[in-house]
């Protein structure tokens, strides 16, 4: 009987001194395993480094918050789909992590930006970090967040670099899937009944506040609002003009809540440095 | 293998050909009843003159877990089929479609209870739109052939599959996206 026909068989099976009995390794290896990584002649390596990390920064934090969902969410389907976008958003961090450590010429892992670093280092904008809230707020800053990553990777400024290209190219499909299932709920809950209603209305105020941040990290304002606006009007919600908060998330600046959420992600790393997984 | 005869190129194409069925032929991890080659996700197979061989992959989906598992399981049969200099290259542009899936995987698909992947999306040239409030096409149940389904949620077990169930049967089954 082969491996493939018996996945405990295979499992127990002496390999000559491989790990491919494990059901996907023990240890990640590089995302970009045979990519061209040479750097395109007039592309600024530290720059380019510095933008796919903050791009990075961003789909971590937020991975790991739609992760706490887990066991959380008002229904299993919707814990599916928060867990399974979170797994879209980590795949995207992966490939741009590697291709900063490659960029900046340290030769710096995945594992070394998502678990070597304090929060002063991270460039993630503040929305991604900010603790869960009730669905509706989930929802809120998913529409929201996604709108804008689409956007981002579908403007001109991912172009310059062939693999931070080719990353965004793959990440568009994947975003405009999660942009759908948020503004689906969007509409639900603004739509629904007046508590769903009131809460949904509750979640966009909430994150308004964390809009220009967004807008002044990248030149995008134009398509997020259209996209947010058009969600608003078929859910019959209002799109708040708030002020935006000071500071940025980009300049390494942060809330209090992200030190704690990368203490939890980073804990099993640092306490067993060098171990793969 | 790669032995000197009269006949350099027959052999050459020959060994081409040997490479392709092996490294098609590996399944997918999360998909067994599919290959590599049935999902489209074995972009090509390349025979240097030295005999060397390279296998160039892409993911479905940027998080794909199983991508390094694909990779070591491609290895290493291409391996075990006599082949010394075996090389792996990830690419990752144009994205994966769920059109390069290919008829008979299809089929397959469904015998397997999963219902396949209608035409992906055209890819746009300028933003995608964002289309809300449009009835997706109905599928059939893939167990009982009925009408009858609805969609109970966008994701599943996978991130490639989406939920559904059957009013006529009451089973669930679940949906190949098409991305």
């Amino acid at each position: 009987m082969s491996d493939d026909d018996n996945a405990y068989l295979g499992l127990a099976e002496a390999h000559e001194g491989d790990e491919a009995h494990w059901a996907f390794g023990t240890g990640f290896e590089d995302p970009l395993h045979g990519t061209d990584t040479a750097l395109p002649p007039g592309v600024d390596g530290q720059a380019l480094a510095a933008r796919c990390l903050a791009l990075g920064d961003d789909a971590l934090v937020l991975a790991q918050r739609l992760a706490q969902w887990c066991t959380r969410a008002p229904e299993l389907e919707e814990e599916l789909a928060l867990a399974n976008i979170g797994l879209d958003l980590l795949g995207q961090t992966r490939l741009l992590y590697t291709r900063a450590g490659q960029a900046d010429g340290s030769g710096r892992s995945e594992d070394d930006f998502a678990y070597l670093r304090d929060a002063d280092a991270f460039r993630n904008v503040r929305l991604a970090e900010l603790p869960n809230g009730d669905f509706a707020h989930c929802v809120a800053r998913l529409l929201v967040l996604s709108t804008w990553r689409l956007a981002v990777f579908e403007g001109p400024t991912t172009a310059a670099d062939p693999v931070l290209a080719a990353v965004a190219a793959k990440g568009i499909k994947e975003l405009a899937y999660h942009r759908l299932y948020a503004a689906e709920w969007t509409v639900r809950l603004g739509d629904g009944t007046e508590e769903s209603h009131r809460r949904m209305q509750q979640a966009l105020d909430a994150v308004a506040p964390y809009l220009d941040e967004l807008y002044a990290a990248e030149d995008v304002r134009g398509q997020v609002e259209a996209v947010l606006r058009q969600v608003a009007d078929s859910a019959g919600l209002v799109l708040p003009g708030t002020a935006g908060l000071p500071g940025s998330g980009r300049d390494g600046e942060h809330t209090e809540h992200l030190a704690p959420l990368l203490a939890e992600l980073q804990s099993v790393a640092r306490a067993n440095p060098g171990a793969t997984w | 293998m790669v032995t000197a005869t009269p006949d350099l190129e027959a052999d050459r194409e020959a060994d081409l050909a040997l490479a392709r069925r092996v490294a098609g032929g590996v399944p997918d991890p999360e998909l067994p009843m599919l290959t590599l080659a049935d999902l489209g996700v074995l972009r090509d197979v390349e025979l240097a003159p030295d005999g060397a061989v390279t296998a160039v992959l892409t993911p479905t989906y940027s998080g794909c877990p199983a991508m390094a598992e694909m990779r070591a399981e491609v290895d290493r049969r291409l391996r075990a089929a006599g082949f010394a200099r075996v090389g792996i290259r990830t690419v990752l542009d144009p994205p994966w479609t769920t059109d390069w899936i290919t008829p008979a995987a299809r089929r397959t698909l469904a015998e397997h209870g999963i219902a396949p992947p209608g035409s992906a999306p055209r890819p746009a040239s300028g933003p995608v739109p964002l289309v809300l409030s449009v009835r997706r096409p109905t599928l059939s149940c893939p167990r009982c052939g009925s009408a009858d389904t609805e969609e109970t949620s966008r994701f599943s077990g996978t991130a490639c599959k989406a939920l559904w169930r059957c009013r006529a049967c009451r089973e669930p089954f679940e949906h190949l996206k098409e991305i």
